[in-house]
């Protein structure tokens, strides 16, 4: 049976399993105790658990327990990642290079350090999202500490180069750090292989639970360091203080350990729902996918539909989920900047919708959202004047715009 | 943020879709706002030239759905009036009708600017100065 509304917005948050539910109930109530109470039995089983938890998420990445450093979220890692090294390698230099496509934790940290005396290169990627390696090693001078690419960008799903990113940065003597947010959970990933240094994730993106996440620290060949942006007790060998989240570390761990298992498969079965979807909606006429379509996560897509705008499209479809890179309600009217960055036309841009498939995702779902998003297409373009005008033969670049 | 029921009823069942004949003298056509910013709402009115009032109103938007009930309401309330009346339709009037967020302001700022823009269009057809 269909159960709607149906949800295609797993890049924003996904559902969180009822396995990682159950491995967290009896840390609220049961073994609430403090992680740090070393005197106590309370304490012990805290402290047992966290190691466990540990041990899984350190084990999905192919890292050590002793390099996952929780906090409260990718946010936080990413502050704590960026901010923690431009303090930590001041005396080697002071730049560093990002991407203008990365999440706004990213880019606002980056902003943050500028006025700090921080110089900062902000890559543009290609037209498909991917970044130009070239560009990215003529980058670096003898001051750049810190690389910040993200592993796969969040609105378009297109997944970076990389290993060969992590081998420039290790060529060159400089911190490697990648947002994984998006990928985690979704595509294997080796840290060892990749040759990172630092990786932020979370896991109310992979069916864990919100207000946990980690970054991961390399301690060895070479062993990196963050200085802590909170001060405390001195939690996480010294680089984020604060009483650790128990229950969520334990989901965590939980929603690690499942997709370890099952990562593979459900990709498989994802990538066949996604293709499907896609398929279906680019036969429609003036429909555009965002973002290259090889290197890229197997759960999600972005596709644009031209003369038409993203959150009437979004009204059209009320029982489907989903997001759109059209920013009406923001006092900006500014559509998503990752598209933009991407060398999209505005109008583009406002005209695209991201869908992102979960676990729970049925192909009943798929099948609802192919005709329902195909006949409000449709039904938009008919009261749309630029579609009039376009059918007119009409070169819409040519119109003189009234901007208001 | 919810739509307001009225949003709803005009997104879902819009009044006056359709396209006029802009090349008649009596037909007024008034296209504002621009692909890049997200909204472009075109709005006609025919009017009859012996009693001087708008018989017809059509409108086609491209836009989020605050945008299409703002044109939609537009085009019910130009019906039947004069182009004095009309010149009088005041974006506030549209806000507090559809009960739009302050967020959702400028698609009523753009549904007046329509209106005004498709009586200038009519006006300078009769050889008539444009109204501010």
């Amino acid at each position: 049976m269909l159960k709607l509304p149906i949800y295609l917005d797993n890049s924003a948050t996904t559902a969180m399993d009822p396995r990682v539910l159950e491995a967290m109930l009896p840390y609220f109530t049961e073994h609430f105790g403090n992680a740090a109470s070393r005197n106590h039995k309370f304490g012990w089983e805290a402290e047992e658990a966290v190691d466990y938890a540990r041990e899984q998420v350190a084990a999905l990445i192919g890292a050590t327990s002793k390099e996952i450093i929780f906090t409260s979220g990718a946010t936080e890692s990413d502050n704590l990642a960026i901010k923690g090294v431009f303090e930590m390698y001041a005396s080697k230099g002071n730049h560093i290079i990002t991407v203008n496509t990365e999440h706004k934790a990213v880019i606002d940290a980056c902003r943050h350090l500028e006025k700090l005396g921080g110089k900062v290169t902000y890559l543009s990627p290609a037209e498909d999202g991917l970044i130009d390696l070239n560009e990215l090693e003529a980058a670096i001078t003898p001051e750049t500490v810190l690389i910040s690419v993200m592993y796969a960008n969040n609105e378009i799903g297109v997944i970076q180069p990389i290993r060969e990113i992590g081998a420039l940065a290790r060529k060159h003597n400089v911190v490697f750090h990648t947002d994984a947010t998006q990928a985690v959970g979704k595509v294997p990933i080796d840290v060892n292989a990749d040759f990172i240094d630092l990786m932020s994730f979370t896991g109310h993106k992979m069916y864990g639970p919100k207000g946990i996440g980690a970054l991961y620290v390399r301690r060895k060949n070479p062993r990196i360091k963050v200085t802590a942006q909170m001060d405390g007790g001195g939690h996480e060998r010294g680089m984020r203080s604060g009483t650790l989240n128990v229950p969520g570390i334990v989901g965590f761990g939980k929603a690690c350990a499942l997709c370890a298992e099952e990562m593979n498969s459900e990709a498989a079965r994802l990538s066949a729902l996604r293709d499907k979807l896609e398929t279906e909606l680019l036969k429609i006429e003036e429909t555009y996918v965002n973002g290259n379509r090889q290197h890229r996560l197997p759960h999600v897509t972005n596709i644009s539909f031209k003369y038409i705008e993203g959150e009437g499209l979004m009204m059209g479809v009320k029982d489907i989920a989903v997001s759109s890179g059209s920013a009406c309600t923001s006092a900006s009217l500014e559509p998503s900047y990752v598209l933009k960055n991407l060398g999209l036309d505005d109008e583009l841009a406002h005209s695209s919708l991201r869908f992102g498939l979960s676990r729970y995702t049925t192909e009943e779902e798929i099948d609802y959202t192919i005709e329902h998003v195909r006949s409000a297409v449709q039904r938009l373009r008919e009261m749309s004047p630029l579609w009039e005008m376009f059918k007119e033969g009409i070169d819409l670049k040519t119109v003189e715009w009234q901007e208001h | 943020m919810a739509y307001s029921e009225k949003v709803n009823d005009h997104y879902h069942n819009p009044r006056n879709i359709g396209t006029l004949d802009k090349s008649a003298r009596n037909v007024g056509t008034g296209l504002v706002g621009a692909p890049e910013c997200g909204d472009v709402m075109r709005l006609q009115i025919a009017v009859n030239e012996e009693t001087g009032l708008i018989e017809d109103a059509k409108f086609k938007t491209f836009g989020c759905g605050s945008a299409i009930a703002s044109s939609s309401l537009a085009t019910e309330w130009l019906k039947g009036k004069s182009i004095d009346e009309a010149m009088q339709i005041d974006n506030m009037d549209i806000v507090e009708e559809l009960a739009l967020p302050p967020v959702k302001i400028h698609c009523s700022v753009l549904a007046e600017d329509a209106i005004k823009s498709a009586i200038n269009d009519y006006r300078k057809k009769q050889g008539l100065e444009e109204l501010a």
